[in-house]
């Protein structure tokens, strides 16, 4: 199953080698700008590139909406059901659950429904090793719901993701979130 | 051997804008480097508010003070240099300079003294919470932009109006015409014409590049001077005791409102200024025209309409904005800057190549940085411009590591640095760099640093670390520390640059610069 773990490795690994490839393209131009014979270059070579980069800017958003599963559903998201349902409240600084542990059972597709009574903050949910699951922003006066899918078990921990000042910082909700009856355990 | 009473108004008055971009450039790398050092453990004699304080001033100290500067500076001396025309208002340029130089001093001191430090960086927050910060400080601080802005609006006036003008005792110019030629619709239809029929350009491609970035500007400017009033009226009614909270402003509609503004530095103007430098940069170093100069020219016009429809990429994690504006804005529109900075990239390296053998000379090492910054950095921003991949990048320190400072401290800042040592013999006359060495070393600390320090907030920000948030149980320390390193390297880098040039123009020099020059103000160069 994908995870934001499995497609940040991706990630990582793809723009690793994109830097790479064009850090060397430049030293290998650098290198050979001081040498050889000015040349005409084709217009042929203009356009191919003009279409390549086409085709790769708009591909990628067509493979990631095809390969990261919450992408449909977070565009989509009314046509879901959820299995549970978590109403948070973000007020001074501080949020108000529901109750002090969320628990989940393994493969529940769980909304959070979080309202700002008074500034802009953001609702991220974390791993114990402080990698990130997923965030949304938190506006006063609007709707902020986000539907995920939970597959590993173990504690998460919420925060802020948006700065709201300095008190923002201490927005932290160690191990709120308990999801159990996975066999696979999230990333400690 | 450089002597100031040699220069004209307008070579001194450039200097000026140079010199003061570089002393708010110096602000910007110690005020990073202080943050660096908080990030990698809260030393004791920085508060925690005013690390925020910091924080919220140093992106603003690095656009407005260095950059605006660089680009108003470089820009006012060349278009009337590349339209062998005087500038329209020598009078205009002078507040510019002014303006901005104060305004960047007194919203950086606003927030040194107050530590006021609302701002999500560049994002004012409505609502505000005037609970955490002074008011008055607030108040001074948003005055500080506003000035900053009006020194800008100066600027859009003097680039319209000395493309435009005609000077006395010139042939009446049309006016129209240069217009529709600066902005790019001549361009446009040549693409539609027979090669035969084809119009002649009236402005040079790098002209018109500046136009179109100074049209983004004119936006922006306007966008930042209401959103900077708005503002205001919070912190006035906070003042009087009143709390303005809970009314009014809609979140969303402000945010979608302040980010379309913004992004027109981000998205337009940065983007078109420096293909324009670029393009400048390359047919100066090589001496030959720019390669598909007309797709060139209807590349830049594309970027333009881009950046007027880009902005809901920043909104992407907002679950209320809808969800065609985050697909097509957002997603879509956002893919075509990876077009119009990519074919800038190609043309410009295709034109350097048509001219080989090249030597590599300091304009043009720093200008490969330059193009190096922008192809490493627009991709890092395309990922994150992904309803998926923001879900897990938003506010992380990704954004602001392989994106923003990638972009400002190599694509721009490198790009901005070729222009400063291919313009320094001709705007002091002649004066020799005092050592090859010391921008030898400015190179590489700044290139190896500028890249690393990007890389390692990158590493840190896939691993969970946000942005403007402090974690004080050494979760990313290690991060931290080596971005820390490479953020030392930049400081060299800067330290061998401001020395190599005030050794090569001499300290006297450096006075003399700000000395009022006897010349006539409408003569650019000196008579040989």
């Amino acid at each position: 199953m994908v995870d934001s773990t499995m497609v940040l490795k991706g990630q990582t690994i793809a723009y690793t080698l994109y830097c790479i490839v064009i850090i060397l393209l430049l030293v290998w131009f650098g290198l050979r700008i001081t040498k050889g014979k000015s040349k005409l270059i084709k217009p042929a070579f203009f356009y191919t590139w003009m279409v390549f980069l086409t085709v790769l800017g708009v591909s990628l958003h067509i493979i990631t909406y095809n390969t990261i599963p919450w992408s449909p559903m977070d565009l989509n998201r009314g046509d879901y059901v959820p299995d549970k349902i978590f109403k948070i409240t973000v007020e001074d600084h501080k949020f108000i659950l529901p109750s002090d542990k969320m628990v989940i059972n393994c493969n529940d597709i769980v909304l959070f429904d979080v309202t700002s009574n008074d500034l802009t903050y953001g609702f991220g949910v974390f791993r114990q090793d402080n990698s990130m699951m997923f965030q949304m922003q938190v506006l006063p006066g609007h709707r902020n719901d986000i539907l995920w899918h939970f597959n590993k078990a173990g504690l998460y921990t919420i925060r802020s993701t948006e700065y709201s000042g300095p008190k923002g910082t201490n927005m932290i909700e160690k191990d709120a979130i308990e999801v159990t009856g996975c066999e696979e355990l999230a990333e400690q | 051997m450089f002597k100031p009473i040699n220069l004209t108004p307008m070579q001194k008055l450039t200097l000026r804008f140079v010199v003061v971009g570089l002393i708010y450039f110096g602000f910007v790398v110690v005020e990073g480097m202080l943050m660096r050092i908080y990030e990698i453990t809260p030393v004791a004699f920085i508060k925690q508010t005013q690390f925020f304080a910091i924080m919220t001033a140093h992106p603003l100290v690095g656009i407005f003070g260095s950059t605006y500067s660089l680009v108003c500076g470089a820009f006012l001396f060349l278009v009337p240099f590349l339209m062998k025309k005087p500038l329209y208002s020598f009078k205009l340029a002078n507040r510019t300079f002014i303006l901005i130089t104060a305004g960047t001093f007194i919203f950086w001191a606003a927030g040194f003294i107050s530590h006021y430090a609302p701002m999500y960086t560049l994002y004012w927050p409505l609502p505000a919470d005037l609970s955490q910060f002074n008011p008055v400080g607030g108040a001074i601080f948003i005055l500080g932009i506003a000035l900053v802005m009006l020194g800008t609006v100066f600027f859009i006036i003097n680039v319209f109006g000395t493309i435009t003008y005609t000077p006395p005792g010139w042939d009446k110019q049309p006016a129209g015409a240069l217009l529709a030629s600066a902005i790019g619709y001549s361009g446009a239809e040549n693409l539609f014409r027979k090669k035969e029929n084809r119009k002649e350009h009236l402005v040079s491609l790098p002209v018109a590049a500046i136009a179109r970035g100074t049209v983004d500007m004119t936006f922006n400017t306007l966008v930042i001077l209401f959103t900077g009033v708005l503002i205001l009226v919070y912190m006035v009614a906070a003042i009087l005791g009143f709390d303005l909270k809970e009314t009014a402003i809609d979140a969303l509609l402000y945010k979608n409102w302040f980010w379309w503004g913004l992004d027109l530095i981000a998205d337009g103007l940065v983007l078109i200024f420096v293909a324009g430098t670029w393009y400048l940069l390359a047919t100066l170093i090589t001496g030959k025209p720019l390669f598909m100069q007309n797709i060139a020219r209807a590349a830049l016009l594309l970027e333009l309409v881009v950046s007027w429809t880009v902005w809901s990429h920043h909104l992407l994690s907002d679950q209320a904005q809808p969800g065609i504006l985050k697909v097509i804005s957002g997603e879509f529109v956002t893919a075509f800057e990876l077009i119009t900075q990519g074919l800038a990239f190609f043309i410009t390296l295709v034109t350097l190549w048509s001219a080989r053998p090249l030597k590599m000379t300091n304009e043009l090492k720093f200008l490969l940085g330059g193009l190096l910054g922008f192809a490493l950095a627009v991709p890092a921003g395309i990922m994150q411009a992904d309803v998926g991949l923001n879900r897990i990048l938003h506010n992380t320190q990704w954004v602001v590591g392989p994106h923003v400072h990638v972009a400002v401290l190599i694509g721009l800042t490198m790009t901005l640095y070729a222009a400063v040592y291919l313009l320094f013999p001709i705007l002091t006359n002649g004066a020799k760099l005092y050592s090859q060495k010391l921008a030898n070393i400015h190179f590489w600390c700044h290139l190896v640093g500028g890249i690393g320090m990007g890389a390692f907030m990158g590493m840190a920000g896939l691993q969970g670390m946000l942005r403007r948030s402090l974690y004080v149980e050494g979760e990313f320390k290690i991060y931290m520390i080596l971005a820390g390193i490479c953020g030392g390297l930049i400081l060299i880098g800067f330290l061998a640059f401001f020395l190599n040039i005030v050794m090569s123009v001499g300290l006297q020099g450096v006075i003399g610069i700000f000395r009022p020059s006897k010349l006539d103000p409408k003569v650019l160069l000196p008579a040989q």
